[in-house]
């Protein structure tokens, strides 16, 4: 287990850095900088002072150090565009991201989950069989057309919630928090719906098929003949036992919440990270393009291998080696 | 005509003519094809040439003579007076364009990198494998994005907007290649241990020639399951970008980017704009899913 855990980390701190070395190349071959930041009235000057100042008339691996060493400290550099440090436009956009995505993922977990189940208890119901069939609807259709769907629906019909924006926000230290204000609240359930819909459906088939698998097993009889509650064989005897593929879908799937959430934000003008980095690639901001893949790496990686580890934790039966073949 | 009745009556087109479905969605795809190809002869007009265009018919609702012009379209206009109608089919020419191209690129990239792999295999085959595996760790629209993004930077300003639709190929190319080369791999290290390879091998082909002339054409069945799939994988990506406003230049709007455009004028009741782009490219992306799904079961009889 040690060593299965030591050579998952080593692998991510080698990915991390060859995605540093992809941020670094983007932020010193692509572009000029200094073209970028002092526009076409420049002298020749002002240029060689800003090429002094932001190192670039330093040796390559000179400037990978530091830009790793800056990385490490969050010194993402100057946004192109709006002048200002990256990491303070990061911060304060981030937690507006981190907001949405943890109330989708949990609307997707636990709709899904109690979806998946129902769905597998009344295998031929006509409720079961509607939501399968809707399920494979909202899996086909594209983010963004869910979104705009949902704002054709609840704005532009009914006028309850609104279509952009996050509402008003409160701000606790350095946290900007939608929760505590009713319109915060209002502006937040069209776009987590968004950004749930596939993962919830997603879980949802997986615990229904899971389900139906376990629900086969003798165990499952013997548990009947013993005579214990429907409540207890469902919940307590067959859910557990569906967990391990549903735990590491659910956490790979987390991944994608936040990297969808660039969709999301941008059809409900939501002011995150996604959003950003939607703007600087418009723009060709490198400097929030580079911080902006530095950062959802580190969270890749690290969602890659807390799912790993927790896989093995989950299950005893797995060896290392399983566990490594297991993840894709 | 022999060889098509023979072909017709053969396992595959017997299991196509069982499903309904199959045919159904197959036609969907054939008249959006048509469409997209015969463009120019089949719209009104060309929405991309000013000339045609008459301001007064703006914001025409579908169906309904225009006040001013007295004008009918089909599907009705937009702000400018371009025909929906036209501007869809224009759109599905890109977004048809696009994504085929993307599975080209992906495809030759995906099966070369994957034969190399199963068959040369050492370290050239772990490499391209590693790399295959830290891609597969982040979202393939997130990749696409990104590769988006540096190629604009590299460009030239003004030579962004001509670029831009080979640049998104490009993108959606690089960001599904993976998909392919783990199959064909996998495919390629079962059929490299045959004995119709290790004749070939005896008799000295070069390895080239038994990488391409003996174990590729059995290794493509599986290959085009997926690329079916990842037509209408690659469809949606490409109106997702274009959407987000980083694919498909305003001068070559694509399906997603009419829906992008539609969707400014939701909450002024021009619901026609936003709508039939809409339709359309979902209808094109259920049809493609539903045609390579079904063509998984046809031409894999051990699923059924």
């Amino acid at each position: 287990m040690l060593a299965f855990g030591l050579r998952r980390v080593f692998q991510s701190l080698i990915v991390l850095l060859v995605v540093g070395l992809v941020a670094f190349s983007m932020f010193r071959f692509v572009g000029d900088p200094i073209d970028n930041m002092l526009g076409q009235e420049a002298t020749a000057a002002d240029i060689e002072r800003l090429r002094g100042e932001l190192g670039l008339d330093q040796p390559f691996l000179v400037q990978y150090y530091r830009f790793l060493e800056g990385a490490v400290q969050g010194n993402f550099g100057i946004s192109y565009r709006q002048g200002r440090p990256v990491f303070e436009i990061i911060l304060e956009r981030a937690p507006a991201t981190l907001e949405l995505a943890g109330v989708s993922a949990l609307l997707a977990i636990t709709i899904g989950v109690a979806l998946g189940v129902f769905t597998a208890i009344r295998r031929n119901g006509l409720a079961a069989n509607t939501i399968m069939v809707v399920s494979l609807i909202g899996v086909s259709l594209p983010t963004f057309l869910i979104g705009i769907l949902l704002i054709y629906l609840f704005s532009v019909e009914l006028d309850i919630l609104p279509s952009f924006g996050r509402g008003d926000v409160v701000m606790i230290g350095g946290w900007s928090t939608g929760f505590l204000t009713v319109s915060g609240l209002k502006a937040l359930i069209l776009p987590a719906i968004t950004l749930g819909l596939y993962q919830m459906t997603l879980i949802m088939r997986l615990v229904r098929s899971e389900m139906l698998e376990v629900l086969r097993q003798d165990y499952i009889r013997f548990a009947r003949a013993r005579g214990l509650s429907q409540r207890a064989i469902y919940f307590h005897h067959a859910l557990k036992n569906t967990l391990v593929p549903v735990i590491t879908i659910t956490g790979l799937q987390l991944g994608s919440i936040i990297a969808f959430a660039i969709v999301t934000e941008t059809v409900f003008q939501w002011p995150g990270i996604g959003l950003l980095f939607v703007n600087a690639i418009q723009f060709v901001d490198i400097p929030v393009m580079a911080a902006y893949l530095m950062l959802i790496s580190v969270v890749f990686v690290a969602i890659n291998l807390i799912v790993d580890l927790l896989y093995f934790a989950v299950d005893p039966r797995l060896s290392g080696e399983d566990a490594v073949a297991g993840n894709g | 005509m022999e060889r098509l009745s023979r072909a017709w009556s053969s396992d595959f087109f017997w299991s196509f003519r069982q499903s309904k479905l199959a045919m159904i969605s197959s036609t969907v795809v054939i008249v959006l094809v048509l469409g997209a190809i015969l463009s120019p002869l089949i719209a009104p007009h060309n929405p991309y040439d000013l000339s045609t265009l008459n301001l007064m018919n703006g914001f025409t609702a579908p169906m309904e003579p225009n006040a001013f012009t007295g004008e009918t379209f089909w599907l009705g206009t937009d702000g400018q007076g371009r025909d929906i109608f036209s501007t869809i089919l224009y759109g599905l020419r890109i977004s048809l364009f696009v994504g085929s191209m993307a599975v080209l690129f992906a495809l030759v990239l995906g099966v070369s990198l994957g034969l190399i792999a199963g068959y040369v295999g050492g370290w050239v085959g772990a490499t391209i494998m590693r790399i295959a595996d830290v891609q597969l760790t982040f979202p393939s629209l997130l990749v696409a994005m990104l590769i988006f993004g540096i190629a604009k930077g590299v460009t030239p300003v003004d030579m962004r907007d001509q670029v831009a639709i080979w640049v998104l190929i490009l993108a959606i190319g690089l960001s599904d290649w993976v998909q392919f080369a783990r199959v064909v791999r996998g495919a390629t290290m079962v059929e490299k241990n045959k004995e119709y390879v290790q004749a070939a091998r005896l008799i000295g082909r070069s390895r080239l020639a038994i990488m391409v002339r003996h174990i590729l054409p059995n290794v493509l069945g599986p290959v085009l399951v997926i690329a079916t799939i990842s037509l209408a994988l690659a469809i949606i990506a490409e109106a997702t970008l274009s959407y987000l406003g980083v694919g498909a230049p305003p001068t070559q709007p694509s399906l997603g980017t009419l829906i992008r455009i539609g969707q400014g004028f939701l909450f002024s009741g021009e619901w026609w704009i936003l709508l039939f782009p809409a339709v359309t490219l979902l209808a094109l992306a259920l049809a493609v899913n539903l045609l390579g799904d079904w063509l998984r079961d046809a031409l894999n009889p051990r699923l059924r």
